[in-house]
């Protein structure tokens, strides 16, 4: 077979059309060209350096398509190096095998994921793909739960994590959930409280806690009011009041610039199913501990736009 | 020996209730004849293996594999077709009084489950029926003559394919399969009544497999779809799926059968990979159709008597249903023989 329809994996209709072909071929050269210039060298010799768990059918067994997430990265690539210019401190000091990315949770909208994403495969050394958890019910989305699972996100349950983690894989974790996704503008850059479910996982699997702060996500789109009771009608996990709607384009979140600072990888140790007070000691210190890169890089961050 | 086993008749009168009380008169029988005789030499004469369902095409690959080492007595009420000339074939329903019988000499050394039934035309109360009520006379017998091992033929599918299911259910995940399809709850119910059998007799070797979906010449679910014509899927769904070819379902078996290997196994094939792939290595043309037309059409379908399969099986190609089969290859030593390609290719054998 050619090499282009190894890279792209084309319907078996749309296969049998050389109109529909041909497409593909142009479309997947477009990308691999603009991958290369944002990323500096070419996708293939940076996805050889990925660690990853592929099997013959050339997935991994979570449904991971490194030709699928080729494309979900050229498109988060530009997010990441054009449309909110990312500045990354410090990845080149992150773990190599297994780790958990906990970072702050802001925006409205997970772009900060998606960045993290981005600066996890395009700035760190070796590049990474990160797993995250989404939603189960985003299972029950056509097309939805397809790209998910082929770009490597996986249905959020214990077991998941626990297996990912014990494949030596990168997994983010956001432990203020939709609390801190949907924080108003006034409560910028607090965070609400942990979860404590990351630091069992870390500490039954051994595995070091990369703190993570995320800048500038705050400002994409300033929520005024947080309506729960719209929430809870609209089965929605918050109803924020964004006044930028009401402006041409204000669908966009704002080009604000965002800093990805990673923090130095934290161990931890003792008994996975203790007490949640021993529990929370130990979030604490990593909640601290993004709280303090959070306020330095607000305090070292000269404008918020650039 | 006679007189135990007269007990142990009367014992089996008695249905849930007795069970316990039997267990504790037999235990205290065996530990006399332990005393007395030793254990070694009433094992030794067992060496017959009943299989149930053995006219089923996995029934007649695992008879095959087995005849030559050991005696079989296959129990089915089927025809046996082209039945090897040492296997003795009773053609009863389980059911049936006359089952006991075949477990008369004592020397049954062990039983294989295979006849469950899961043709959802079958009336529910049929299919109920045949699956519990047949399988909990078979236990029955297992106990009252000490058959020293039981190897019941699940199925993964009584996890069933849920959007919040792990990448990879481990055998202690619930099972949670008649949720959405409530015909396959009398299977959940075998599955059930050899794990609680499996606690009752500690003496009998229970082995509960739970194979994935089996390819080959079978005539299940799973086999029947892909050797559609134009093989219908989900549009926007394309879950990873794990395959197993019969042949190393049989030899799972053969590895159950074993002395010492007890307990609730996952048993999938090859790699898992998604569906899109399976079908690709068919090479079958393909029907993408969105869900929420799919299911009211297949309920009408199914209605008017012009499709094989439910609606409800429509989320096994819709959500993930995978297994974690690590137990089975570090007890069992299995591993299966057959790779991806040979394992779907098999359903056009």
């Amino acid at each position: 077979m050619h090499a282009n329809e190894r890279s792209l994996t084309l319907p078996p209709w749309a296969a049998r059309s050389p109109i529909a072909r041909a497409l593909a071929g142009t479309l997947d050269r477009a990308v691999d060209r603009s991958l290369t210039g944002m990323l500096g060298e070419e996708f293939t010799g940076r996805l050889d350096r990925v660690p990853l768990n592929l099997g013959q059918s050339g997935v991994d067994p979570f449904g991971l398509d490194p030709q699928w997430t080729k494309y979900a990265l050229a498109a988060i690539a530009y997010l990441h190096r054009r449309y909110f210019r990312t500045e990354v401190f410090g990845a080149k000091s992150l773990p190599t095998g297994r780790v958990l990315l906990i970072s702050n949770h802001s925006g409205q909208v997970p772009i900060d994921g998606a960045l993290i994403g981005a600066a996890m495969f395009m700035d760190a050394e070796p590049p990474r793909f990160v797993r995250a958890m989404v939603e189960k019910w985003s299972q029950t989305l056509p097309f939805v739960a397809l790209l998910f699972s082929r770009v490597g996100q996986v249905v959020g349950v214990p077991e998941n994590a626990k297996r990912l983690l014990e494949q030596d894989e990168a997994l983010l974790v956001f432990p203020e959930g939709a609390r801190g996704i949907a924080k108003t503008f006034d409560k910028r850059y607090q965070l609400t409280p942990f979860g404590l479910g990351f630091m069992r996982l870390a500490i039954e699997t051994k595995t070091p806690v990369v703190p993570v702060a995320v800048i500038g996500g705050e400002e994409q789109y300033p929520s005024i009011a947080n309506i729960e009771s719209l929430a809870r009608i609209f089965r929605m996990p918050a109803f924020p009041i964004l006044p930028q709607l009401l402006l041409p384009g204000g669908m966009l979140p704002l080009p604000t610039r965002y800093r990805i600072h990673f923090g130095e990888p934290m161990r931890f140790e003792g008994d996975a199913d203790d007490d949640d007070s021993v529990m929370e000691e130990k979030v604490w210190v990593v909640q601290k501990t993004i709280q303090s890169m959070i306020n330095r890089g607000l305090r070292d961050r000269k404008h918020i736009f650039w | 020996m006679t007189t135990r086993k007269k007990k142990g008749t009367l014992g089996g009168e008695g249905g849930l209730l007795g069970a316990p009380l039997r267990a504790k008169r037999r235990s205290a029988a065996k530990r006399q004849a332990g005393e007395l005789e030793g254990q070694a030499p009433l094992e030794h004469n067992k060496t017959k293996i009943v299989i149930t369902g053995i006219c089923g095409r996995l029934g007649r690959r695992l008879a095959r594999v087995l005849h030559r080492q050991r005696p079989v007595i296959g129990v089915d009420r089927r025809d046996f077709v082209g039945k090897p000339k040492d296997i003795e074939h009773q053609q009863l329903d389980l059911r049936r009084k006359k089952l006991k019988d075949v477990f008369r000499g004592g020397d049954v050394a062990a039983v294989v489950h295979l006849g469950v039934m899961h043709d959802p035309r079958v009336p529910m109360s049929e299919h109920h029926s045949w699956n519990v009520e047949g399988f909990s006379k078979l236990l029955d017998y297992v106990a009252q003559f000490e058959v020293p091992k039981l190897v019941v033929l699940s199925s993964a599918n009584v996890y069933g394919p849920q959007p919040h299911n792990p990448q990879f259910l481990s055998e202690e995940a619930p099972l949670l399969g008649g949720a959405r399809f409530s015909e396959i709850r009398d299977l959940i119910e075998v599955d059930m009544l050899a794990q609680s059998f499996f606690w009752k007799h500690p003496n009998v070797q229970t082995v509960v497999l739970r194979p994935v979906h089996i390819l080959g010449r079978v005539r299940n679910a799973a086999s029947n779809f892909l050797r559609l014509p134009r093989v219908p899927t989900l549009l926007g769904y394309d879950p990873m799926v794990q395959v197993i070819h019969e042949a190393d379902v049989v030899e799972a078996i053969v590895r159950a059968l074993e002395p010492g290997a007890r307990g609730i196994f996952n048993v999938a094939g090859p790699e898992a990979m998604p569906l899109s792939r399976v079908l690709r290595i068919l090479d079958r043309p393909t029907l993408p159709i969105p869900y929420s037309f799919a299911k009211p059409v297949m309920d009408r379908l199914w209605s008017f008597h012009l499709t094989s399969f439910p609606a409800p099986e429509l989320d096994h190609i819709r959500y993930v249903c995978m297994v974690d089969d690590r137990r089975a290859r570090k007890v069992l030593g299995y591993a299966p023989t057959r790779d991806a390609q040979e394992t779907v290719c098999a359903v056009e054998d």
